[in-house]
C-alpha cells in the first residue's frame, strides 16, 4: 500500500504505542499536523513553547514509563526545543522529538526557516536523524524508539523535510529492529556477580549508593528494596534517585552530595563497600573526588560502559540492566553459602544512627513569624500522605523538596538534575498530569524559575489539567542569592527579582485560581483549597523566609565529611 | 602516550561529525583521522591516533562505542600490529642537486611521481619515522610542499577485523 511520508508517521507512532504527542504547529510540519487531524488517533497537547513541548515529554515519560514524544517545526522551533533535548540527555529520559524541515532541495541555501537542525542538536541528543527519502522514514522511527527507550535511555531527533512528509512509497513496517552497531548488555556477567555478592557478604560497612537507574528501570525499585532489607545495608540515593527505596524505611538514609543529609554523607565518607547502582558520580555527589568514600572498595552497575571508572576507579564493574542484575544479585545471594556479617552490621548500624541522631533537617517553624520554605514542603508532604507526583524548577526550592517530601514510590519525582534547567517544572507537571490524569500533581517552585515557562499555564487551563503550582517566593534568586552570601561576601549582584507580578491575578488572568499564604497558619488551609480544585489549574504564592538557606551544604570542592550543617 | 585506533562504522552521512564532534566536546587529543572504505561497502573504516594515559584511553574507547554508528572498536597499541603512511613531497631540484634528489629517493625506495623543470615530485609509504627521516634528509634541497595521510594500521596475523552480522 502506497503512503504518504505523513501517513507513514501516523501509522508508525500507532504500531509504537503512542497515545499522547507534545507539539506546537508550523509551515515545515503542516503535512504532518494535517495527517494528525485527518487521522485522530493520539492527543495532542498543544504546548505554548517547543521548550516546554519536551519538558512536557520527558514528565510524561518519567511517570507513564512510555516514550515521551514531541513534534516542532522546522528553525525556531528546533532551536527552542534544544534546551529540552540536553535536559532529557543530561537526565537519560527516553524522548523522540521530530522536527520539521525546509524541503530537501532548499537544504542548504539558508532558506525561510531553516535551521541545521542535526548540526545543533547532535551533542544534546543520543541520536539523531535526517531523513531525506520517504522510504527511510518507516525504519528511521522504529529505530529511534529502539534508541531512546533501550539501554541508557536519551532523547532521540528526527528530521523530516516538508517534502519528505508529501511524498509517498510503498508502506512496509519493521517488525524487528536490528542494529548491528547498537547492542546494549543487559543481563551481568554472571562471575561478577558472584564476586559482588562475595564482596558485599564481606563487607563490614557497606551502602548501596543508588541513581537515576533506578527510576529510569521499572520494576527495580522493589527489588532494591528488598536486597537492601535482605542484607540489611543501608541506602543513599541521588537527586535523580529519590523514590527507589521507600523513604520511610529504616534503610534509608536520604539524599547524598552537596545538600544530602548528615548520616548519608558521614556513611559514605566511612563505608568500607560502596554499591553504586545505576548512578553516575557526579560532581554534585562526590565533593573533592579524594576525598569521596576514601576507605571503599567500590562496585559500579550501570548499563552505560562509559558511566563505569569514569570519575571514580570501580574495583568491579557490571555491566548491565540495574533490574536485571538486581534480579540476578538476589538470586545469587539464594545459593550463597555465607551470611552477611551481622555482627560488623550491628556496629555500623549504631554508628549510622548516632548521625542521624544530628537530625540534620530539622527546622523550627514559629507561628507568628514567616513561612520557611521547608514547613511549606513538610505541609505538602503531610496534606498528601507523600502520594503526589513532585516536579519542581531548579533552585533551593527544588533542594528543600528533594530534602523535605519523601517519597513512598518511584516515578514521582520529576526534577531536572543533570542540567538544573530553570523552567523545567511546570511543563514536565503537565507531562505528569497527562500520564496519570487522577494524581495529584504539584511544581514545586521558585517565583524566578516559575517565570520562565509561566505561558504553559494557558496549556494546564486548554487542557484541564489540575496541575498545582506552589511558588515557594522569597522574592530572590535563593540559591544564586546563597552561593552570594556564602562565597561572595554577601554582594547580592542581580539576584534580587524585583516587580515580580501578582502571582494570584496572573493565575486568575490565565483562567485559573489563585491562591497566597502570608503566615505559617494559611499554609495547611490554602494546600487544601488547592488539593480540593480538580476543575483548573491552581497557583498558590507561598510568601516565605525572604533570607533562609539550604542546609546541610557541602562548598564547592570541599569533601562529603566537610559538611556545613546550619 | 600514543595509542592508533581502529574503529569500524557504518557508512552514513554524517559519521566523521560525530567522531570528529566526541573528541572536541570532551577535550580529547586527536593527532589524525583517517577514513576509507571497507570490502563491505555498508561500512567505513577509521584509523585514529590520540594521545592520553590509561584512563583518558579507556574513556575514549568507550565514548566512540557509545556513538550509535559505530560498530566496533579495537587499540591497535595493545597487539602485534602494523602501522603505514604515505608522504608526497615536492621538493626544489636544480641542475646541481637532482642527482643528489634522486639518490635520497633511491636509498628509501621512494618513487618519483612527477617531474618538473624545477622539482620533483616524491612518493614513500612506511613508518611515520621512516617518513620523518626522508623529510629530514631533503629539506636541505628545499620541500616545497608536502603532504602525509597519516598512519592506517592493523593487526599482524590471520585474523581480520570483521562483523559478523545476524
Ligand atoms: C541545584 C542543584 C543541586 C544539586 N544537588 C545535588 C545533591 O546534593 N545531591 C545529588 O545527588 N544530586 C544533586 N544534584 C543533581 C546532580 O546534578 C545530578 O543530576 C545527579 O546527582 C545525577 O544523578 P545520578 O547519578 O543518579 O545519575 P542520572 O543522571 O540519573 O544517571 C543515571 C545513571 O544510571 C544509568 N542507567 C540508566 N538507566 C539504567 C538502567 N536501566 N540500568 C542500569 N543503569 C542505568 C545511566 O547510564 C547513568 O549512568 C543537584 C542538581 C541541581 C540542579
Ligand atoms: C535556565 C537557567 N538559568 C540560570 C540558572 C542558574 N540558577 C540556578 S538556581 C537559580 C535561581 C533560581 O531562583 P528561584 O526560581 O526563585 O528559586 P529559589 O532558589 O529562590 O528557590 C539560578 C538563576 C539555571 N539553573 N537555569
Amino acid at each position: 500500500m502506497k503512503l504518504t511520508g505523513a501517513e507513514i508517521f501516523v501509522e508508525c507512532l500507532k504500531r509504537e504505542g503512542v497515545d499522547i504527542i507534545f507539539g506546537y504547529p508550523g509551515g515545515a510540519v503542516l503535512p504532518i499536523y494535517d495527517e494528525i487531524f485527518k487521522k485522530n488517533y493520539f492527543r495532542h497537547i498543544l504546548v505554548r513553547h517547543e521548550q516546554a513541548a519536551l519538558h512536557a515529554a520527558n514528565g510524561y515519560a518519567r511517570v507513564s514509563g512510555k516514550c515521551g514524544v514531541a513534534l516542532v517545526t522546522s528553525g525556531p522551533g528546533a532551536t527552542n526545543a534544544v534546551t529540552g533535548l540536553a535536559d532529557s540527555y543530561m537526565d537519560s529520559i527516553p524522548t523522540v522529538c521530530f522536527s520539521g524541515q525546509v524541503p530537501t532541495h532548499m537544504i542548504g541555501n539558508d532558506a525561510f526557516q531553516e535551521a541545521d537542525t542535526v548540526g545543533i542538536t547532535r551533542s544534546a541528543t543520543k541520536h539523531n536523524f535526517l531523513v531525506k527519502h520517504v522510504e527511510d522514514l518507516a525504519l528511521t522511527i522504529r529505530q529511534a524508539f529502539h534508541i531512546a527507550t533501550t539501554g541508557r535511555p536519551g532523547p532521540v531527533l528526527i528530521d523530516i523535510p516538508k517534502d519528505v512528509g508529501i511524498a509517498s512509497c510503498e508502506f512496509r513496517y519493521p517488525e524487528t529492529v536490528n542494529m548491528r552497531s547498537y547492542k546494549p548488555v543487559t543481563k551481568g556477567h554472571h562471575g561478577q556477580i558472584k564476586r559482588a555478592i562475595k564482596m558485599m557478604l564481606a563487607s563490614r560497612r557497606p551502602i548501596f549508593y543508588t541513581g537515576g537507574g533506578i527510576n529510569s528501570a521499572r520494576g527495580s525499585a522493589e527489588l532494591l528494596t528488598r536486597l537492601a532489607r535482605k542484607l540489611n545495608f543501608p541506602v543513599t540515593q541521588t537527586l535523580m534517585g529519590l523514590g527507589g527505596v521507600p523513604c520511610d524505611d529504616k534503610h534509608f538514609l536520604g539524599m547524598l552530595g552537596m545538600h544530602g543529609t548528615y548520616e548519608a554523607n558521614m556513611a559514605v565518607s566511612h563505608c568500607d563497600l560502596l554499591i553504586a547502582i545505576g548512578a553516575r558520580f557526579d560532581d554534585r555527589v562526590t565533593g573533592k573526588i579524594e576525598a569521596f568514600a576514601p576507605e571503599a572498595k567500590i562496585i559500579h552497575v550501570d548499563v552505560d560502559p562509559s558511566s563505569i571508572s569514569k570519575n571514580v576507579h570501580a574495583h568491579l564493574p557490571i555491566v548491565g540492566d540495574v533490574k536485571v542484575v538486581l534480579g540476578q544479585m538476589l538470586d545469587a545471594l539464594k545459593t550463597a553459602n555465607t551470611k552477611p556479617n551481622a555482627e560488623a552490621l550491628k556496629v555500623w548500624w549504631h554508628q549510622i544512627e548516632e548521625w542521624r541522631a544530628r537530625d540534620c533537617l530539622h527546622f523550627d517553624q514559629d507561628m507568628d513569624g514567616s513561612i520557611k520554605p521547608q514547613f511549606v514542603i513538610s505541609k505538602l508532604h503531610e496534606l498528601t500522605k507523600g502520594d503526589a507526583i513532585i516536579a519542581t524548577e531548579v533552585g533551593q526550592h527544588q533542594m528543600w523538596a528533594a530534602q523535605h517530601y519523601g517519597f513512598k514510590k518511584p516515578h514521582r519525582w520529576i526534577t531536572s538534575g543533570g542540567l538544573g534547567t530553570m523552567g523545567f517544572g511546570l511543563p514536565a507537571a503537565i507531562g505528569a498530569q497527562i500520564a496519570e490524569p487522577k494524581a495529584t500533581v504539584i511544581d514545586i517552585a521558585g517565583d524566578a524559575s516559575i517565570q520562565m515557562s509561566i505561558q504553559e499555564l494557558s496549556t494546564a487551563m486548554q487542557h484541564k489539567l489540575p496541575v498545582i503550582v506552589a511558588i515557594i517566593n522569597n522574592s530572590y534568586m535563593g540559591m544564586v542569592r546563597q552561593w552570594q552570601e556564602m562565597f561572595y561576601e554577601s554582594r547580592y549582584s542581580h539576584s534580587y527579582c524585583d516587580s515580580l507580578p501578582d502571582f494570584v491575578k496572573l493565575a486568575e488572568a490565565y483562567g485559573g485560581k489563585g491562591l497566597r499564604a502570608e503566615k505559617p497558619g494559611d499554609v495547611e488551609t490554602v494546600i487544601k483549597q488547592a488539593l480540593a480544585n480538580r476543575d483548573t489549574f491552581t497557583v498558590i504564592d507561598f510568601v516565605v523566609t525572604k533570607e533562609e538557606n539550604v542546609y546541610p551544604m557541602v562548598p564547592a570542592g570541599a569533601g562529603l565529611s566537610e559538611m556545613v550543617l546550619a | 602516550m600514543r595509542h592508533t585506533i581502529t574503529v569500524l562504522v557504518e557508512n552514513e552521512f554524517g559519521v566523521l561529525t560525530r567522531i570528529a564532534g566526541l573528541f572536541s566536546a570532551r577535550g580529547y587529543n586527536i593527532e589524525n583521522l583517517n577514513v576509507a572504505p571497507t570490502l563491505d561497502a555498508s561500512m567505513s573504516r577509521m584509523t585514529l591516533v590520540t594521545r592520553g594515559d590509561e584512563h583518558v584511553i579507556e574513556q575514549i574507547k568507550k565514548q566512540l562505542n557509545k556513538l550509535i554508528p559505530v560498530i566496533k572498536t579495537e587499540d591497535l597499541t595493545r597487539q602485534e600490529h602494523m602501522e603505514r603512511e604515505m608522504i608526497l613531497i615536492k621538493v626544489r631540484a636544480s641542475e646541481d642537486t637532482r642527482a643528489e634528489v634522486l639518490r635520497m629517493a633511491d636509498v628509501f625506495r621512494a618513487n618519483v611521481v612527477d617531474v618538473s623543470e624545477s622539482s620533483y615530485t616524491l612518493e614513500l609509504t612506511g613508518k611515520a619515522r621512516k617518513l620523518d627521516a626522508f623529510l629530514r634528509m631533503l629539506e636541505p634541497n628545499g620541500v616545497i610542499e608536502m603532504t602525509r595521510t597519516g598512519p592506517v594500521g592493523m593487526r599482524r596475523g590471520a585474523e581480520g577485523f570483521t562483523v559478523d552480522d545476524d
